[in-house]
């Protein structure tokens, strides 16, 4: 047999062989990946209504940033967090940035009660069957997505935040 | 390439043990052999042969069934450690799997979740275990199936000496005469269904070649199989989803990507009673129910064109069903099966606004627990507002909390207004518990009753490399019936200078080969071979070395 066939012939062989693997390997941790919304990827398109019917369009915030805030009632951090997020969004709502809490799914009358104990006034919109936390691969809560005016993500943060974190998170994201 | 001209004239590949054709021995070392290693027929495994560039090592590395049994070792090891600590995907966890292990385990927990073993399947480096069984597997195969196939293909009726010789059945004698001897022997070897070839009064018969490729059929299989759980990584081939859904929903059915939704009208679970015969009685009254049926009657429905996340898209009814345990629903490939559910969740509660000195009531509230209003109006200037509503209560820091969404413990804060107090009264009530915050009251809120509902958890179904994986282990069932139902059996008859030699190979069963070889010779003068390998043994027995 000819040397340069065996060569050709075996490396053919590996080459698919290899990318058979490389494909399986790429797929199984895409499969992971494609539950979580990546930073730097486009930010996924959603559509959530709020307590008054009202529906929100992320890809209607094109040209600002969008601070995406996933919250819950029953998660403590949250309740810390979410004045912080109100105070800052009162000072940077006039450069660009809007707030967007979404509830993970409760009933109205606990949202209701807790937007008024805290007096919050970005809107709140309630993603009743976690579609979007499925999108965005929420987990656990506080989440929060950092959306450039371009519309990807740049950051993404678990766990509570400070006063002085939320500044510089909406810092970044302003357009 | 240096080929191999053997006295017979053939050309062989380098690296040939034994003469392709004539069976001659080639290699210096394999003549000092008394019996000669006949697994791949003395062929040129190219895998030994050259040994140059990376790619050559890399086959190599991979044709070597030593380090094929050292991979399936190793991954028969690592699987067995996975089954230690139960596997993530079994698991219904609310912390993130890292501080689970690490929690419950220790240090060991948290190796283990570090090294992938909470995710066995899924870790990076079983997957590359098993990928490589797989590159061995294809790569051993063609390594010797290919330098065996040509052998058995160019292989002659008459053989050198030094081959027959060493085959495990032989004898040799000098014989005048043994044409017709032959002659009977191969008439009677043709109706034993061997393949007669005669060559110059040499004569060789064989049959169950075939037998020889199960194996390779067999790694066919495998490879398939493999292929076929590789797909199952591939989006849209492979879905394996629970999804509970509440009497009276409608859910989108998980793993549909939004095309298929699901209402649930209600889940009954029916036991037998004395009516289903008396055969049931006995065991009624021992066990008390046994359940005769778990069903969800349920409506398909598919989604009108694409929706985002979160947006509602229009609904199409396709179908009502009841789903039974077997009986799933079909849709497109997918199936939806009765897989679990839960009773009697409660869903409302029922209080009525009660003066506590009279016990005078003034009407009732029910609140919706999935969706309770603020305000309820009792007419004739009584009226109840929920002021806050705790799902699963519980006191923390010394305010309430709601530890989860479910209602699993509600809690409600109610201000009762009534004409003689318009200003109301605040009360806090949870199951068994009443805490007027504000002083003593003169109404409270009165528990009368609960409604309850029932959830179905269904499983959601869908796989496509199910028909490449059965036909991945038939034609692996095929190879093995193949291998290990017929035999590979040869006889050589071959007469030089008065002299007849006869050997005999066969890839398994010896025992019965020898007894077909007696069959046929008998009544001849031709002598019957014996086995070379009992010598063997025999001279090892009394301390004598003779095979290198």
């Amino acid at each position: 047999m000819n040397k340069k066939n065996r060569q050709i012939r075996r490396t053919v062989i590996l080459v698919l062989l290899a990318v058979a693997i490389i494909y399986t390997l790429y797929a199984n941790f895409t499969k992971d990946d494609r539950k979580v919304a990546a930073v730097g990827d486009k930010a996924p398109d959603f559509v959530l209504t709020d307590l008054d019917g009202k529906e929100y369009k992320l890809s209607d915030y094109k040209g600002k940033g969008v601070f995406l805030n996933f919250w819950g009632t029953y998660c403590k951090p949250c309740k810390k967090e979410m004045p912080y997020v109100d105070n800052q969004y009162k000072k940077y709502k006039e450069q660009g940035v809007e707030v967007l809490a979404v509830n993970v799914g409760e009933t109205d009358l606990a949202i209701e009660t807790f937007a008024n104990q805290y007096g919050l006034s970005f809107p709140i919109v309630v993603d009743e069957d976690a579609e979007v936390q499925e999108a965005y691969g929420i987990y656990p809560l506080p989440a929060t997505f950092l959306i450039n005016p371009d519309g990807k993500i740049v950051k993404y943060i678990t766990g509570e935040m400070n006063e002085q974190m939320v500044q510089q998170y909406m810092e970044m994201i302003k357009p | 390439m240096n080929k191999i001209k053997c006295e017979c004239g053939h050309v062989n590949p380098h690296g040939t043990v034994l003469c392709e054709a004539c069976g001659k021995v080639l290699v210096e070392e394999e003549k000092k052999k008394k019996l000669l290693d006949m697994r791949y027929e003395g062929t040129a495994r190219r895998s030994q042969t050259y040994n140059r560039s990376l790619v050559d090592k890399i086959w190599n590395f991979f044709s070597s069934v030593k380090v094929g049994v050292w991979l399936i070792v190793v991954t028969l090891i690592a699987s067995a450690l996975g089954t230690i600590f139960p596997q993530e995907m079994n698991l219904s966890i609310s912390v993130s799997a890292e501080e689970y292990y690490q929690d419950r385990y220790g240090i060991f927990g948290q190796i283990y979740y570090l090294l992938g073993f909470h995710d066995l399947y899924r870790s990076w480096w079983y997957i590359l275990l098993v990928a490589s069984i797989g590159v061995s597997l294809v790569i051993c195969s063609l390594d010797r199936a290919v330098p065996l196939y040509k052998a058995l293909k160019k292989q002659r009726v008459t053989r050198h000496n030094s081959f027959l010789e060493r085959q495990r059945f032989f004898t040799r004698a000098a014989m005048e005469n043994a044409n017709q001897d032959i002659e009977l022997v191969t008439a009677r070897l043709k109706k034993k269904h061997y393949k007669i070839l005669e060559e110059n009064g040499n004569v060789m018969a064989e049959k169950g070649r075939f037998s020889r490729w199960g194996p390779y059929v067999n790694h066919i299989g495998l490879i398939l199989f493999l292929f076929g759980i590789m797909l199952r990584f591939v989006p849209g081939f492979y879905v394996n989803e629970q999804m509970w859904l509440k009497e009276g929903e409608t859910k989108v059915i998980p793993g549909t990507d939004k095309q298929y939704y699901l209402a649930n009208h209600a889940f009954v679970l029916e036991l037998y009673d004395e009516e289903d015969g008396e055969v049931y009685k006995n065991a009624i009254e021992e066990k008390g129910g046994i359940v005769k049926n778990y069903q969800s009657s349920v409506t398909l429905y598919k989604a009108v064109g694409e929706s985002l996340p979160g947006e509602k898209p229009e609904l199409q009814e396709v179908k009502n069903y009841d789903i039974r345990v077997n009986q799933p629903l079909k849709m497109d490939h997918y199936a939806v099966y009765q897989s679990s559910y839960r009773l009697n969740e409660i869903s409302a509660m029922t209080f009525a606004l009660t003066n506590k000195e009279t016990g005078e009531q003034f009407g009732n509230i029910t609140i919706d627990l999935a969706n309770p209003k603020g305000n309820y109006d009792l007419g004739n200037g009584y009226s109840v507002q929920v002021l806050s509503y705790f799902p699963d209560f519980e006191i923390l820091d010394g305010e309430p909390h709601t530890k989860t969404p479910n209602p699993n413990n509600p809690a409600f804060a109610f201000k009762m207004i009534t004409p003689d107090k318009p200003e109301g009264e605040t009360s806090f009530a949870a199951i068994q518990q009443t805490i007027e915050p504000l002083g003593e009251n003169t109404y409270k809120m009165a528990f009368q009753s609960v409604e309850t509902v029932n959830y179905s958890g269904l499983t959601v179904r869908k796989d496509l490399t199910l028909g490449i994986i059965s036909v991945g282990g038939i034609i692996f069932l095929l190879g093995v019936a193949q291998g290990s139902f017929w035999q590979h059996r040869r006889i050589w008859i071959n007469q030089s200078k008065g002299q007849v030699a006869i050997a005999a190979h066969t890839n398994k069963n010896w025992f019965t080969l020898m007894k077909e070889i007696q069959a046929v010779l008998a009544g001849t003068n031709l002598p019957i071979p014996f086995d070379q390998q009992l010598d063997k043994e025999e001279a090892k027995q009394q301390g004598v070395n003779t095979v290198g």
